[in-house]
């Protein structure tokens, strides 16, 4: 018998520290395959961020850096830009992303830095214990909204693929999940767009990546992800939101 | 005649059970005759007979503990 499925030479042989089924840790052996299979494990620098992947630096099997919350953007910024030949990615939760580094990632991708970020989006705070992330759903409990999120208090949530897609900076914008085999599979092929792009020096690239919290949302990992699937998806529709590659076509 | 194998490395499994929920023959269960060191009943197969190497088990665990070979 032949070895058709093993454990990605782009992670570190560490165990993680995420909860039981978290999706967090498909989401990495994606990125890890996907560095592994391009043969750029070797000049790849990745940026972690604040949040329950702020240990992603030793997870992968590549060189990292730590960064401020949110900032792994402007960190990754400056990386690329004393080191263009390096492939540079970051690495955020939408704590770290679409709150308190909203700025950086929105300038990031409006001056179309040849990067790639990795946006796991689970609609809530994970490590500091399940508070209203700005992307909570309407209706959807945290710790400090108890009654769930009030659209007349708190607003609804912030669509980042969406808002990206709009700065001509951005090269390519995809939404994914990885709720099944399947769609394991097409969240790896858009990851391996975003960082062929970023080889071909084509500008920003971000694939969103649609994840669970079972510990916060307080279900079980299977239910957790069918629990995605019938709410967050159509709140956060999955798809490509930029691509330049289809003008040329 | 199995055409697939698969092998976990049982002490670093968290017993989430995602690969039991998508394993298509519905061979994979989470032994609790055994407690690794972190305290959880890890995944195993019964019947590795059934196996077809589909690989679906590997690519939702996410704690890349799955090996998967095929003939």
């Amino acid at each position: 018998m032949a070895i058709v499925y093993r454990r990605s030479k782009g992670l570190t042989d560490v165990e993680t520290h995420y909860c039981p089924g978290c999706t967090h840790g498909i989401i990495h052996r994606l990125v890890a395959e996907t560095l592994e299979e391009l043969g750029v494990l070797g000049k790849t620098i990745g940026v972690a961020p604040v949040g329950c992947s702020v240990f992603a630096y030793d997870y992968f099997n590549c060189d990292m850096q730590e960064a401020a919350h949110g900032r792994a953007p402007a960190v990754a910024t400056g990386i690329k830009r004393v080191l263009p030949d390096k492939v540079v990615f970051t690495y955020q939760g939408d704590g770290d992303l679409a709150a308190i580094g909203t700025g950086e990632i929105t300038h990031a991708a409006m001056r179309g830095e040849n990067i790639t970020t990795i946006f796991v989006n689970n609609a809530i705070y994970g490590m500091t214990g399940g508070q209203m992330a700005p992307t909570t759903l309407v209706g959807q409990r945290a710790t400090t909204a108890p009654l769930g999120r009030d659209k007349s208090h708190a607003g609804s949530p912030i669509r980042i693929a969406e808002m990206l897609a709009t700065l001509d900076g951005a090269a390519y914008i995809e939404r994914v999940t990885v709720t099944s085999p399947a769609n394991v599979m097409k969240a790896k092929r858009a990851i391996k767009k975003a960082f062929e792009l970023q080889l071909e020096g084509r500008g920003f690239t971000m694939i969103e990546v649609l994840s669970t919290c079972p510990t916060n949302w307080g279900l079980t990992p299977v239910k957790a992800l069918e629990w995605l699937n019938e709410n967050m998806i159509p709140v956060f529709p999955l798809g490509v939101y930029k691509d330049i590659t289809k003008k040329e076509a | 005649m199995a055409t697939g194998n698969v092998t976990f490395r049982q002490d670093w499994c968290k017993g989430c059970g995602l690969c039991v929920a998508v394993c298509p023959k519905k061979i994979i269960f989470l032994d609790e005759s055994i407690t690794n060191r972190k305290g959880y009943h890890p995944a195993t197969v019964k019947d590795m007979d059934q196996c077809i190497g589909c690989a679906n088990c590997a690519r939702m665990c996410p704690d890349s503990i799955i090996t998967v070979e095929r003939v």
